[in-house]
């Protein structure tokens, strides 16, 4: 029987989920004796090459193209995982989802404290950049997201667990340390 | 300004648990708290202004900005609605030219959205500066308008006084009372201090056992044996007691208060004075809500003439050492502050937010000292429990529930009012009393109670069946259950929300914006299963009532009314977005001055 397949992306995120994965030392040697990894930033493969078994997404939705990277997971994974607080409810980058968009936009290119360059006061407008959203989105609101794995980041003993219960079908343990935060 | 403030905090000795009394003078003095307002009261009490402000701002009838010469608080409540609120509302800002929750440019005239009022049974109705208008109708709102323009005292506006005590001068309010049914416990004959009398010859525990034998349950809704209560209070052992009559029924739907204090205040005061002696408390506090301060200077009448009798005061009915005196405490409007913990921080001068219990009100409540909180109906019953006996209370009802229970009945009915009945009765007893057929569901409780189906019509009122704390609201065959009632019932407590627990401020928003979904037909049978899951798991996290139970509205009709909600969603999907790009992204590349790709 071939390994499992495992993809996974980071949108609106800070790849600290992504960081929280490495943190599982030396089980990653275990881990790719179990899986097979397909696009990924852990690999640097950009495009999906084949079918995969589990997608795990770091980060909610701000531009489009957070949209269009969904969306080809959810249609090339058969399970969605939303991994960490920004793709389970918007995160830091949803602060801004009190704000409106032109205020963010001048913050960040005109008038913010470090802007010093932009003199000609240019907003990013060309066809090729992702369009900003009107907010952050959570991946669940988008496409249908069939596990939620929480933290800021989740802990890499909590992402571990939840891996190996997905590829081996035994029960995922969920001991307190590894689902607490604070 | 200062001098006025100055004079305002000094009428209240310049204490800070009085923040709410201050607050609300400088409120009607300058028609809103002016920002320099507020740094003056925080440097006279010592307080931070911050402190001052949270207060402010969490209660509806303060205002930073001011709220309008004449300021027009519509009720927005569903049984409002089915009686024609929207109508009235678009008449309003028709004639005034601005739109709710806002002021007219010249700041003439502000209409603001506001929460129940207690007027279930004379809908569409609003408070327009602190006078209740009741049964208004487009035609109605044009002449009240006119009267703004025209510069008219709002008083002179109202055209004619309700029954009873209604048309009192103190009061003179076109509010009715519409009792329907007199029972014998509130509504039966007494003598006006025969009940003190008597108790001034028991001791206080003898009183308390008196109170325990009836078996008397609180009538706010929560059903707590008063007896024990009170008896629990007596051994928390503090230096002082509390007596607290909560008259703060927000509850969508209730206004027996509103008539108990109209038509039985005396009976009210009554049984808080012999509740203080059987507690040895001295001072009793009346928390008024904010919407009935139409009757508070009756009230205060009252108190007067108690004292006058020798029934308040000191030496109360010739006994030595029988000292108690009553205060009114007006609210600000907030739901929430109807919890007894809330009620209690709103006294102090705080924000009105619940409490963490343990401790109880009764071991530490009002300024740490043990205090006893109950309703009006409660102390009201306790004065014909003395009269008579705890065995005639106990006879009436049922073995859980004794005596009567005075009932609000709203909705489609042809007699709107307040009934005293006999717990025990049944929804379909109940119908057939009001006049009401074609009956889809009556929302039982308010909308932190159930909301049942003709299927459970035989059901009985009673703290064994379907426990009540008076708000019954019929509703016809022909709503729209979900978005009359669910949606209307969702959005208010949204906004009645103090925000402490995070679930009740953000869980309800999810809740409310999915039930949305559902109503548009983007929902799928995962919808429904998420909003009965997270509604349950709202009584688990949520610190007080109020959290607890708001998503009883989805929770009971799910139950109830399961059909109506698979009729709405999408079988062949098991996931719909209603995500929509080309409005997502409109703004930011309009912005930018860009075409948006799609």
């Amino acid at each position: 029987m071939s390994k499992p397949v495992i993809a996974t992306a980071t949108l609106a995120g800070c790849f600290g989920c992504h960081m929280s994965l490495l943190d599982i030392d030396e089980r990653i040697l275990e881990l790719i004796e179990l899986v097979e990894f397909n696009k990924s930033p852990i690999n640097d493969i950009k495009t999906f090459t084949k079918q995969c078994d589990i997608g795990l997404i770091e980060g909610g939705c701000s531009n489009s193209e957070n949209i269009e990277v969904l969306k080809d997971f959810r249609k090339n994974c058969k399970i969605l995982v939303s991994l960490g607080e920004c793709a389970i409810m918007g995160g830091l980058p949803a602060m801004r989802n009190g704000i409106p968009i032109r205020e963010c936009l001048e913050e960040a290119y005109i008038t913010g404290p470090t802007v010093r360059m932009n003199t000609k006061k240019i907003l990013p407008n060309d066809d090729e950049l992702p369009m900003m959203l009107d907010k952050v989105y959570p991946c669940h609101e988008i496409v249908k997201i069939d596990y939620f794995l929480p933290g800021c980041p989740p802990t890499a003993d909590l992402i571990w667990n939840a891996l190996l219960a997905l590829v081996t079908g035994d029960e995922l343990k969920l001991p307190y340390e590894v689902v607490k935060f604070d | 300004m200062k001098e006025k403030v100055q004079n305002i905090v000094k009428k209240f000795h310049n204490d800070r648990s009085r923040l709410m009394d201050i607050l609300l003078d400088i409120q009607k003095d300058f028609n809103c708290i002016p920002d320099e307002a507020a740094s003056i009261v925080a440097t006279l009490l010592n307080m931070s202004k911050v402190d001052v402000n949270q207060t402010i701002s969490f209660y509806h009838f303060f205002s930073k900005e001011p709220v309008g010469t004449y300021a027009v608080y519509l009720n927005n409540s569903a049984v409002a609605c089915m009686m024609g609120r929207e109508e009235v509302a678009r008449a309003f800002e028709e004639e005034v030219g601005t739109s709710f929750n806002s002021v007219t440019e010249d700041g003439l005239i502000g209409l603001w959205d506001t929460s129940d009022i207690g007027m279930n049974d004379q809908e569409p109705a609003a408070i327009i500066n602190g006078i209740v208008f009741t049964n208004l109708t487009p035609t109605r709102v044009k002449e009240i308008v006119i009267g703004f323009r025209e510069g008219k005292d709002i008083s002179e506006m109202v055209d004619k006084y309700g029954d009873g005590q209604n048309s009192n001068e103190l009061i003179r309010s076109m509010v009715n009372n519409n009792i329907r049914k007199k029972g014998p416990v509130l509504f039966s004959e007494y003598e006006v201090g025969m009940a003190i009398r008597n108790v001034a010859n028991y001791s206080p525990e003898q009183t308390i056992e008196i109170i325990k034998n009836s078996n008397i349950r609180g009538r706010g809704g929560a059903g707590f044996p008063a007896g024990l209560k009170w008896e629990f209070c007596c051994k928390s052992g503090g230096e002082e007691i509390y007596l607290v009559c909560n008259a703060d029924e927000g509850e969508p739907g209730t206004f027996k208060e509103r008539v108990i204090l109209t038509e039985l205040p005396m009976l009210l005061f009554e049984g808080m004075i012999i509740a203080g002696y059987a507690l040895n408390a001295k001072e009793g506090i009346l928390y008024l809500r904010y919407e009935y301060k139409y009757i508070k200077d009756y009230l205060e009448d009252v108190l007067q003439q108690l004292r006058n009798l020798n029934l308040l005061g000191n030496n109360i009915a010739g006994k030595g050492g029988f000292n108690f005196d009553i205060r009114i405490q007006l609210g600000a409007g907030a739901y929430v502050c109807g919890e007894e913990s809330g009620l209690i921080e709103s006294m102090e001068g705080k924000r009105g937010e619940p409490r963490n219990r343990p401790p109880f009100p009764v071991q530490k409540g009002y300024k740490n000292m043990p205090t006893v909180i109950n309703n009006v109906e409660t102390l009201s019953s306790v004065v014909k429990i003395i009269l008579n006996s705890p065995e005639w209370f106990k006879a009436m009802g049922t073995k859980e529930s004794a005596g009567t229970k005075l009932l609000s009945i709203s909705g489609d009915c042809k007699h709107p009012g307040i009934y005293e009945i006999e717990w025990g009765m049944t929804i379909n007893e109940m119908l057939e009393m009001v006049g009401a057929s074609s009956v889809q569901a009556v929302q039982v409780g308010g909308p932190s109670g159930v909301c049942i189906d003709p299927s459970q019509f035989a059901r009985s009122i009673s703290f064994e069946d379907l426990p009540t704390g008076g708000a019954m609201i019929v509703i016809g065959e022909n709503r729209d259950l979900l978005k009359e009632f669910v949606m209307n019932y969702t959005d208010f407590f949204i906004e009645e929300s103090c925000g402490s627990c995070g679930p009740c401020r953000s869980l309800t928003v999810i809740l409310r914006n999915k039930l949305q979904k559902i109503m548009d037909g983007k929902g799928v049978k995962a919808d429904i299963d998420e909003l009965y899951e997270w509604g349950n798991y709202m009584k688990q996290v949520n610190r007080c009532g109020l959290g607890q139970t708001a998503a009883n509205p989805i929770l009971t009709t799910i139950e109830n009314f399961r059909p109506l909600y698979d009729s709405l969603i999408k079988t062949d999907d098991d996931f719909v977005s209603t995500f929509n790009m080309e409005k997502a992204v409109a703004d930011s590349c309009k912005y930018v001055g860009r075409v948006p790709k799609l």
